[in-house]
């Protein structure tokens, strides 16, 4: 996987900052140890890389989001079960006890998702979280000071929106339900799950309408 | 504890450094998954709760935790729950040789979600102050919340206290979503009709009305 050259942007504001060169060798240390005794699969690096990089990623929550947008029934569905209602799209993946609470964006509330306490995160849906939500920059600014956090993403919200932000410190995980961009009606399904980006269901951006597409 | 994970509400972190949605990799390094790989696998076997594997993490000195990456303080967790819990011995990680059998799973973690019977304490539209404490163990009441004033948006189930969990104890406690007014918890400077919301358990919550 392509992954150590990204080390060359090592700097102190994105969490990667003073890894030492041993962690590789006792991060495979464990994992071997563990397998050989087997206690954990030994296929389970490759599986977990192949799952994140093809199978479990945005695109999932994308396809919910584009049913709701479509289906006002299925909207009504995931706004009270969310659980149970990304289930029905197929998306599995949840430990026994954790639940989704899907938080719906209008003209008059905006939601942002945050784990102030760790990192808590809707994997099944989004996949594995980018740096910057594990951050301490995000999780201890975003429950003080969403708008200028907002604000950073290029994200501006009106003082006649109330922002709403979540944060993951139980089993529940969050996912927000964006606003349908205007000049969309046209579009079916996956046109619209393609607009659908990470950011704009953890809450920090809108969707954008397709580009071509803005009404005048 | 009154640890450094505990960030809401912190300053001094300077602004969100994100990189473009769609450039960052899952992993930045290929021994990323690995970590990913043992804490699953781990989980799996029922030796510890999530708490505990929090907690240990919460533990670690506030610098390190700052310093390290993200993976790098789970990896550090997962070693030492790994000795903790006899699946691996200290020479062991040092040599990256197994000579040790893995000890009995003597307390196995089973968490139950099973909703108490007795009736909840709190009803929707109640007014409920979060308790001010600052237990010495693990906890899932931030800071930030301690002492503020909400109001109880619904009940929401149950899920085992996390103050037990990570001592390996399982008691399902029922939990509520509460919203706090930004004023509430940050004083007249904030956001007018802006919230933050948070499912509370039972335990952390005292009736106002």
């Amino acid at each position: 996987m392509s992954g150590s050259e990204h080390h060359d942007h090592d700097h102190d504001h994105d969490g990667h900052s003073d890894v030492p060169s041993d962690v590789a060798l006792r991060a495979k240390a464990l994992f071997s140890l563990l397998a050989d005794k087997g206690l954990v699969d030994p296929d389970g690096v490759d599986r977990i890389v192949e799952a994140y990089e093809h199978r479990v990623g945005p695109h999932l929550g994308a396809k919910v989001v584009a049913r709701a947008w479509v289906e006002d029934a299925y909207r009504e569905s995931l706004l009270v079960d969310g659980t149970a209602a990304v289930q029905a799209l197929g998306v599995g993946g949840w430990r026994d006890g954790s639940r989704l609470v899907v938080v719906e964006n209008s003209a008059e509330v905006h939601n942002v998702v945050v784990c102030t306490l760790c990192s808590c995160y809707p994997l099944a849906l989004l996949g594995v979280p980018p740096v910057w939500y594990k951050s301490a920059p995000y999780r201890s600014r975003v429950v003080m000071d969403p708008r200028g956090v907002l604000a950073e993403f290029g994200t501006h919200v009106g003082p006649e929106v109330e922002v709403r932000v979540w944060d993951s410190n139980s089993e529940v995980r969050y996912l927000v339900l964006p606003e349908r961009p205007l000049g969309t009606e046209h579009l079916g399904e996956q046109e619209l799950a393609a607009l659908v980006g990470r950011n704009a269901m953890i809450g920090v951006e809108r969707v954008a309408a397709p580009v071509g597409d803005v009404t005048d | 504890m009154n640890g450094i994970h505990d960030l809401g509400g912190m300053a001094g972190f300077g602004p969100v450094w994100a990189e473009p949605e769609g450039t960052e990799p899952n992993f930045h390094a290929d021994w990323e998954p690995s970590v990913l790989s043992s804490m699953y696998g781990t989980l799996r076997l029922h030796r510890w709760s999530l708490d505990e594997f929090r907690f240990t993490i919460e533990r670690s000195a506030p610098v390190d935790y700052l310093r390290r990456s993200y993976y790098e303080k789970w990896l550090a967790a997962l070693e030492e729950l790994a000795v903790r819990h006899g699946l691996v011995g200290e020479d062991e990680l040092a040599s990256g040789r197994a000579s040790l059998p893995v000890k009995p799973n003597e307390h196995p973690w089973t968490p139950s979600f099973e909703v108490p019977v007795a009736a909840p304490r709190f009803v929707a539209g109640q007014v409920v102050r979060a308790v001010n404490r600052h237990p010495v163990g693990h906890t899932r009441q931030p800071r930030y919340v301690r002492g503020r004033v909400g109001t109880v948006v619904r009940a929401v189930g149950a899920e085992p206290l996390p103050e037990e969990a990570a001592m390996g104890i399982c008691t399902p406690q029922r939990l509520y979503l509460v919203r706090f007014e930004a004023a509430a918890l940050w004083g007249p400077d904030a956001g007018g009709n802006d919230a933050v919301y948070l499912e509370l358990w039972e335990s952390y919550l005292e009736d106002l009305s």
